[in-house]
């Protein structure tokens, strides 16, 4: 296997474009990233375009828009892991020698449409009536279990979502840029106990891209190629109540040993993540999936201000978090986590999500991130979950 | 030629319920892999867990249960009247489901590993006018 870089990325600003073809969203993500690498659209040999709703053809699509230079397009869904599904073929074709230059595609067109509409007949249809089965229930439960198991207080979750709406103020392309204080978010109201809205992603519009090369090749297009140091997908292994409830925790740390193993790196040496924090509550579960903390500790993890860009808890809200915070707890990492806002601000269009976070990583590693630059980024990890159930996870290093 | 009716049905609104002449002889059963042992809710082909063929022992449930976890929904999807405690249930033969409880829609009003008892309950009915049942969990 070859090692593979990336070369240009991209992402257009998440939000709502109702006046455009999603076809046009993800053209105008493929054209930035071109740009982004210098390359012209008749030197990709190959595209992997993620998107969910409107899978079919849209990768062919999107080269009406972009160019039409009769390569092969491969169309990906994964659920929430469509995107980075799509990085990980570009990768492979790559890696394995097929292709010397490809395009990794995601983008989404969700509209305003909610996610809780039911599908077929009502008369039939089981939720509400024998539990449910919507996202909001799921990651309510996971946390819940999370609760159960350590403790954790809805304030703990809460503060994910302080620190993500934080982080993304210094965020142009987030859907939001707005800050909200610990009281607002717990004020908020209620969707799927302990998740209020703010504690929620939103749903949206969006495209993102990413251009692969082998990494021989990558010096004629850049200075600043970024290793693909790992690239694992994983789908949920059999445990107990997994056809009930979603396990989001056993198929994210079999992805984590294999990514560390592959990448020959520790949690400790990730100068950042980008994780997959559809609601606040999967956020604190993932920190100890991934190994950023120790089993039980995510709560005092977040308090303790490590996965905040600086590493510290804002002045501002210090007050604030001290009632929840652990004086005496040493963090394991200082990984920055979530420093482009997170799915919670920055949103959430499913194909583009994949993509997106790698994007984010890329601009830190090359020094471009501004405002909220994590200070001298070397390696980070882009980290995707779909239900049910893929899991992805892309180590790249500088 | 007169159109020949269907008359109405009561179905079960999910595989592993089982309708009984009246609601109190409904009960939910599961499948039992006889390779490795692992419990499903309702039929089933295949075993997820050790990938065996069969073949499966169905297994009849009781009306105990416990509550691993829950969740109260206050966006429902329109049809459903909200809030309501949506949860996972343990039961005593090994295997867990989803369910709803029904109590009063507080956090402290469900208590992890709180018991519980199943009964059945008429849920909703279609165009055709057959009725689905399904089953609820209340406080033992």
């Amino acid at each position: 296997m070859r090692e593979v870089a990336v070369i240009g990325v991209s992402m257009i600003k998440f939000g709502r474009y109702p006046d455009r073809d999603v076809s046009q969203l993800a053209a105008q993500a493929g054209h930035e990233a071109l740009t982004d690498a210098g390359v012209e659209m008749k030197t990709i040999e190959a595209l992997y375009s993620g998107n969910l709703y409107q899978t079919s053809g849209s990768g062919q699509r999107i080269l009406q828009q972009l160019g039409q230079t009769g390569i092969p397009v491969v169309n990906v869904a994964n659920a929430c892991a469509t995107g980075s599904t799509a990085f990980r073929e570009a990768y492979f074709a790559i890696a394995s020698g097929a292709y010397d230059i490809v395009m990794a595609l995601g983008s989404e067109q969700m509209g305003k449409q909610g996610l809780l509409g039911s599908r077929g007949d009502p008369a039939t249809s089981l939720e509400g009536r024998v539990g449910s089965y919507m996202m909001p229930a799921v990651f309510g439960m996971a946390g819940m279990e999370h609760s159960k198991q350590y403790g954790t207080q809805p304030e703990h979750f809460a503060l994910a979502s302080v620190k993500n709406h934080y982080h993304s103020t210094q965020n142009r392309l987030a859907q939001y840029q707005k800050e909200s204080p610990l009281d607002e978010v717990m004020n908020g109201r209620m969707i799927a106990y302990p998740n209020t809205l703010l504690m929620c992603c939103p749903t949206g519009d969006g495209a993102a891209a990413a251009i692969l090369c082998s990494m021989d090749k990558a010096r004629q297009y850049t200075t600043q190629p970024i290793k693909v140091a790992a690239s694992v997908l994983t789908s949920d292994p059999w445990t107990d109540r997994d056809l009930s409830l979603p396990d989001i925790n056993t198929l994210t740390k079999n992805a984590a040993k294999i990514a560390y193993e592959t990448a020959g790196i520790g949690p400790e040496d990730l100068s950042q993540v980008e994780l997959h924090d559809c609601f606040a509550t999967a956020e604190l579960l993932h920190y100890e999936n991934l190994g950023l903390c120790e089993e039980g500790m995510a709560g005092k993890h977040v308090a303790s201000g490590a996965p905040w860009i600086g590493n510290k808890i804002p002045t501002k809200y210090q007050e604030d978090v001290a009632p929840f915070q652990d004086k005496t707890y040493k963090p394991k990492t200082t990984t920055v986590v979530n420093a482009s806002g997170g799915l919670l601000s920055k949103g959430h269009p499913l194909g583009a999500t994949g993509v997106a976070n790698i994007a984010e990583i890329v601009w830190h590693l090359r020094g471009q991130a501004g405002a909220r630059q994590v200070e001298g980024s070397k390696i980070g990890m882009a980290h995707v979950i779909g239900l049910c159930s893929a899991c992805t996870l892309n180590v790249l290093q500088k | 030629m007169a159109e020949t009716v269907a008359a109405p049905e009561i179905r079960p609104l999910v595989p592993h319920l089982r309708i009984g002449a009246t609601r109190e002889e409904d009960y939910l059963f599961g499948s039992k892999c006889s390779t490795c042992g692992a419990m499903y809710a309702g039929p089933r082909l295949f075993c997820g867990k050790c990938s065996a063929s069969g073949p499966f022992e169905e297994v009849k449930f009781g009306r105990d249960a416990e509550v691993h976890v829950f969740t109260i929904i206050h966006q429902a999807t329109p049809y459903v009247k909200a809030p309501y405690v949506a949860a996972i249930v343990d039961l005593p033969e090994g295997v867990s489901i989803n369910t709803n409880i029904e109590v009063d829609p507080k956090p402290e009003n469900v208590k992890f590993g709180m018991k519980l008892k199943m009964y059945t309950e008429k849920a909703s009915e279609d165009k055709e006018g057959n009725t689905y049942i399904a089953y609820r969990y209340r406080p033992a």
